[in-house]
């Protein structure tokens, strides 16, 4: 059986929702923090509502609307996010009102949204899709889980046209916190030269990107989804190439078949070096992308580099912008994703043209 | 055929027992769980009742064989994963494709709390170690860890109904023969976060609840862990212990109405138990025991029945919500309450439902009052509705 990519739309830090350019003018950012660029709510969003909804409500509200308005889908056979932290701001704004209020007095409506369920929620109550609903949560493979699911869905002939989303919002507590933790550069740098620095830690992203999966073969669909894999810690680089390779043969595919590999480089020494390692292995002789310069790292920043791939796969082109290096012509037909996030959870992701 | 998935262990630790054993003792004796406050820190003590495990992090650390720097949402899912891993009993565990799907709502928020408290005065203070694994995921993570599950790991998270959200995830994974045996269910810790959240939502009853009750009053929140583990057809050719049942039907819909509040009519409730008895293959007639979602609110036992209404009139199997001895332990009650289901069957009772007095007046039928003993039950239905309208019921069958 064969899953495809029906639609899918994204937003982020760079000009990728509603905008008919594919990241020629990728967007430059000194600091570290990618904010996602907000498209005016107002077209998918009940313009009485969307005051009292949080940056993530509205963000998974708009690319899942926008996601199913390309599929040409009113509605889908089920609803599937992934998201690591959920709704954070909703979170960060009922807790400090609780320390600050002392427990009394305390306004209802940012408890209410804080669930991690609340996006997948709203998107059902705006469609009113009464059908399987589920949200995961997972640190790094949230998305992934949720993609799983998805297919495994497909597998079982429960749904069909299933919306899938990987979506995570920055606050600027998180900001805050996940930058003490060391998680991000102690210095401004330019998200579009992260990849020449050398210091420790990256840049912070955020972003909501949504696909619509069918197993229907159509014209219309932007790429196949030849599956997906995740992994936790890998004892070493040797057990990585041993992965991905078979994860290649699953699909009778050898590594000499891929065209690109996007790869989840961030800029930080202690996260890229099995992707160094591997560029010098088995990846000798394909053409390398990176992303997380133009969506800034996240744990489900990996939807981003399945729209790229899915993006880059229709288009018949690979941006510049992402490409490690220049001079190559790539012809994208097959593409695989291998992200890791903190070291522990890796993913691989295969994809190819219809 | 769809291929079976069969539950070969469960695990449970509730504000009623620290293990299977306490808590059936607790039924039988119809002992609640709920007391003053005594372990949270907060000014709502004396004021609102709970059902908190009766055990201090550093009681529960002992027993889990763990440093109690950790959640305790951590310690109260370690201790019941592991309970349930060792009921189970399989050998070679290593050599099979084995792995947690764990469900939860706040993740580490019980020490998040500790930490915002030094952080909202000032940003550059307040205990990393506190907040570095606050996400929902870390828990679930940690109890991996501990278990040495390596092959496949996820956490569901979609509120109330989250761990029987698990506990179906679990099942698919060996149905798609993806893996041989999977830990599911989930934990949840009291938090000052969803105790001041639930009553600013004024579903918060001062006494203790009374679910499905005419005067019901609202909820009392709860914390404990539940999980059961599932195996394949493969597996339990090997095994030496005697099964507990199966897992027959499951289904998850979406109420698709409001974010706190459930349709009047039931409709995700009403789905979600219809399409649980649609794959098991079973008419309504063949259950015989309903563990209710029951919370005790006037909203949820209001939909839920009438969701019942629909689907059963005018034969209705025995019932009850054993939130009423729990209290409503949000993420973890779908793994906890599918632990009751199996020992249901397994032992055949049918739990009573504490403190009931007067029917509702909307409906003709009323959950058991007292625990009913050597019964034969075939076939029971676990119900789990949450906030974001997602609706679950599973339905446990003897083999």
């Amino acid at each position: 059986m064969k899953q495809y990519i029906r639609s899918s739309a994204c937003i982020s830090p760079q000009k990728t929702f509603g905008h008919p350019s594919f990241l020629t003018d990728a967007i430059e950012y000194n600091g570290t923090r990618l904010r996602a660029i907000e498209p005016d709510y107002a077209e998918f969003i009940d313009p009485k509502i969307i005051r009292r909804m949080s940056h993530i409500i509205k963000m998974g509200l708009a690319a899942s609307q926008e996601c199913l308005n390309e599929g040409n889908t009113n509605m889908p056979g089920a609803i599937i996010i992934g998201t690591a932290y959920g709704s954070l701001g909703d979170t960060v704004s009922f807790l400090t009102r609780l320390i600050e209020l002392n427990e009394e007095m305390l306004p209802p409506t940012a408890f209410i949204h804080s669930t991690h369920n609340t996006v997948a929620a709203q998107i059902a109550i705006m469609l009113k899709c009464q059908q399987y609903n589920n949200t995961f949560v997972h640190k790094g493979i949230s998305f992934e889980s949720a993609l799983f699911d998805a297919l495994m869905l497909l597998k079982e002939k429960e749904a069909d046209n299933i919306l899938v989303g990987g979506i995570d919002e920055m606050t600027d507590a998180s900001f805050t916190i996940l930058t003490r933790l060391g998680l991000y550069k102690r210095w401004p740098v330019s998200n579009l030269s992260l990849f020449e620095t050398s210091s420790n830690g990256t840049i912070g992203g955020e972003g909501a990107v949504f696909f619509l999966l069918t197993d229907r073969t159509s014209a219309d669909n932007l790429a196949e989804l030849l599956g997906m894999q995740t992994f936790y810690k890998p004892v070493d680089t040797a057990e990585i190439e041993l992965k991905i390779i078979s994860f290649l043969a699953l699909h009778d595919l050898q590594i000499d078949d891929i065209d690109i590999v996007i790869t989840g480089k961030n800029g930080d020494p202690r996260n890229d070096k099995v992707y160094n390692q591997l560029s010098q292995s088995i990846f000798r002789n394909i053409a390398l992308g990176h992303y997380k310069h133009l969506c800034g790292e996240y744990p489900t920043s990996s939807a981003f580099a399945l729209w790229l791939a899915t993006n880059m796969i229709k288009r018949e082109e690979v941006p510049l912008v992402v490409k490690e290096i220049s001079v190559k012509k790539i012809n994208p037909n097959k593409v695989l994703i291998y992200n890791h996030y903190l070291n522990k959870y890796h993913s691989l992701m295969l994809v190819s043209a219809c | 055929m769809d291929p079976e998935v069969f539950i070969a262990g469960v695990g449970i630790i509730t504000a009623i027992g620290n293990d299977v054993a306490e808590c059936l003792c607790s039924f039988e004796k119809g002992l609640a769980g709920m007391a003053d406050i005594a372990y949270i820190d907060t000014k709502h003590r004396h004021n609102i009742p709970v059902a908190e495990v009766k055990l201090s992090n550093n009681e529960l650390a002992k027993i889990a064989c763990i440093s109690s720097a950790i959640s305790r949402t951590t310690l109260l899912g370690l201790i019941a994963a592991k309970q349930a891993l060792k009921d189970a009993d399989i050998a070679n565990l290593s050599s099979l494709r084995t792995g947690i799907i764990s469900a939860n709502t706040v993740g580490g928020m019980d020490k998040s709390e500790f930490f915002f408290k030094d952080f909202v005065a000032n940003n550059s203070k307040g205990k990393l170690r506190n907040v570095f694994d606050h996400e929902c995921g870390c828990v679930t993570e940690a109890i991996a860890d501990q278990l040495g599950i390596k092959d496949f790991m996820t956490t569901i998270s979609t509120a109330c109904s989250s761990s029987a959200n698990a506990i179906i995830y679990g099942a698919r994974l060996i149905k798609n023969d993806l893996l041989d045996v999977v830990i599911a269910g989930g934990t949840d810790a009291l938090t000052k976060f969803t105790l001041n959240g639930f009553n600013t939502l004024m579903i918060l009853d001062k006494e203790y609840c009374k679910p499905f009750d005419e005067n019901r009053q609202g909820l009392n929140m709860g914390e404990g862990a539940g999980y059961v583990v599932m195996v394949s057809s493969k597996v339990t050719k090997k095994m030496k212990k005697a099964l507990y049942c199966n897992l027959s039907g499951y289904n998850n819909s979406n109420d698709a109405f409001h974010q706190t509040a459930s349709s009047p009519d039931g409709t995700g409730s009403y789905l979600a138990m219809k399409g649980a008895l649609e794959k098991s293959g079973l008419k309504p007639m063949d259950i015989d025991y309903i563990n209710l979602h029951g919370t005790g609110t006037s909203n949820n036992d209001n939909t839920e029945g009438t969701a019942i209404k629909r689907l059963f009139d005018p034969d209705y199997p025995p019932m009850s919500s054993t939130k009423s001895f729990t209290g409503h332990t949000l993420g973890a009650s779908g793994g906890i309450e599918a632990v009751f289901s199996v020992l249901a069957i397994r032992h055949g009772i049918i739990y009573p439902n504490l403190r009931f007095e007067t029917q509702m007046h909307e409906f003709s039928f009323a959950p058991e009052k007292k625990i009913l003993k050597d019964q034969t039950i075939n076939h029971v239905m676990s119900n789990s509705f949450g906030f974001g309208g997602n609706c679950t019921s599973l339905i446990f069958s003897r083999i």
